[in-house]
């Protein structure tokens, strides 16, 4: 209850949204619906992609104000770019959510924006992290965000089994995103799904009309 | 709160946060709640049954503000009472829920509480209505109360129509362990009621005894 009513203090535009992502058998999908509302009462965007991709196998989603959210990942992008070339090797996942949640922490009272970070690094596979909105990371094998979320926290619960096949995590987000998109009404469009595994990354977009439907609909 | 005026949970209003379904199968119909009662951050009560009945094959579960919830069901108790004398036989569920509503929809700015009322007639068997601010509507199931937005996606996902009595329980059952371990209005106890033509049984089912599902 209380994301609900973070989204609709946020001003200007929000990602009133559905953001997740899930750890499966050899890699992970990190997904989110497409739509950006102003208010909760005008979509500014029906296709809008939150899912960014802030290094190769690194990709995160964000929920909040859209502002915030891609000021943000663009210094992440930067710092992670720098990061990579000192290193001299691709950023682990979990460098990427520290600076995600040092850039959330240190500007705690400016910005209103929460994240998912989910990838694959050669050093502990795939792994999901989260920075919730006043700066605090942590790691779970499955996580979901944004206003839509709450909906479907029963969903993923019961659902959410680790190990799965790829096929099988991806129709679990996919139902999870529908189930969330069908009672949200700030969360809608199409479903951006990524799947990273340790030889690639594969996006796969489900458009609104092909997405599973319940028995209501 | 500051210390002079009592410790905080005094002033509090009491809410049932709660997670309350409802769910018809062929035959007859399904209720579950869970038994925590809050006030402010304090938990007034913790085995509060919040399946209350209006009739003998006609049960509502409470939700929102306690008091006014209870209210609502002691008044319709009595008034199903009186339109059961004056017709000759047991009222329908449709009687029951319209009652309900009439008063949720005259007082709606006063009062701060939903009831679903389900239960079986002989003429039209298993039904549920939701009376939420005042609308009236039938539906094959329905959820309410503080937990139920955390399973939205649930119920809407493993809903299916023609399920068995037992089927029906252990999906009520199902429902009131997701809600409960995620919100923190809910808790306790899960009690459930199922009617049907034969009989009215209620059950308890203890804490650990619930369906556990693993934990991230």
């Amino acid at each position: 209850m209380e994301k609900r009513c973070l989204d609709s203090g946020v001003k200007g535009v929000s990602t009133g949204t559905t953001i997740l992502a899930a750890i499966f058998d050899g890699g992970v999908v990190i997904g989110s619906d497409s739509r950006a509302s102003i208010g909760g009462e005008y979509v500014s965007s029906k296709t809008i992609n939150k899912v960014i991709q802030v290094h190769d196998q690194i990709f995160c989603c964000m929920a909040g104000s859209l502002a915030d959210a891609q000021a943000v990942t663009k210094a992440a992008k930067f710092h992670l770019s720098l990061h990579s070339i000192q290193m001299e090797t691709p950023p682990l996942v979990i460098s990427a959510a520290s600076v995600l949640k040092d850039l959330c922490y240190k500007n705690k009272e400016e910005l209103q924006a929460g994240f998912i970070t989910a990838g694959w690094d050669t050093k502990k596979g795939p792994q999901v992290y989260v920075v919730s909105l006043g700066g605090m990371l942590h790691s779970q094998p499955v996580t979901i965000g944004g206003s839509g979320s709450t909906y479907i926290y029963g969903y993923v619960d019961a659902k959410y089994k680790p190990k799965m096949s790829r096929e099988e995590c991806l129709q679990f987000a996919t139902n999870a995103l529908a189930l969330a998109m069908g009672r949200d009404n700030v969360s809608g469009g199409v479903a951006h799904l990524v799947v990273i595994t340790e030889t690639g990354v594969e996006h796969v977009v489900v458009p609104g009309n092909k997405l599973p439907k319940f028995h209501d609909e | 709160m500051s210390g002079d005026m009592g410790p905080e949970w005094l002033s509090e209003e009491v809410k049932t946060g709660t997670t309350i379904i409802a769910i018809e199968f062929n035959g007859g119909v399904v209720l579950g709640s869970d038994s925590r009662v809050s006030a402010g951050e304090s938990v007034v009560n913790r085995v509060m049954n919040k399946l209350s009945p209006l009739h003998d094959k006609i049960y509502c579960a409470l939700s929102g503000s306690a008091a006014d919830a209870q209210t609502i069901a002691e008044i319709v108790n009595y008034q199903l009472d009186v339109h059961s004398i004056e017709i000759g036989e047991d009222p329908q569920v449709r009687s029951a829920a319209t009652l309900v509503r009439n008063i949720s929809y005259k007082y709606k700015e006063e009062l701060s509480a939903h009831l679903i009322v389900a239960g079986w007639d002989r003429r039209e068997g298993g039904q549920v209505f939701a009376t939420l601010n005042g609308l009236l509507t039938r539906q094959p199931f329905a959820v309410g109360g503080s937990g139920s937005f955390y399973v939205y996606g649930f119920v809407d996902a493993e809903y299916r129509r023609g399920m068995s009595k037992e089927e029906c329980q252990q999906f009520v059952v199902n429902t009131l362990s997701l809600a409960m371990s995620r919100d923190g209005s809910s808790g306790g106890v899960a009690y459930i009621v199922t009617i049907d033509e034969h009989s009215t049984e209620e059950k308890v089912i203890l804490a650990n005894d619930l369906p556990k599902f693993p934990d991230q």
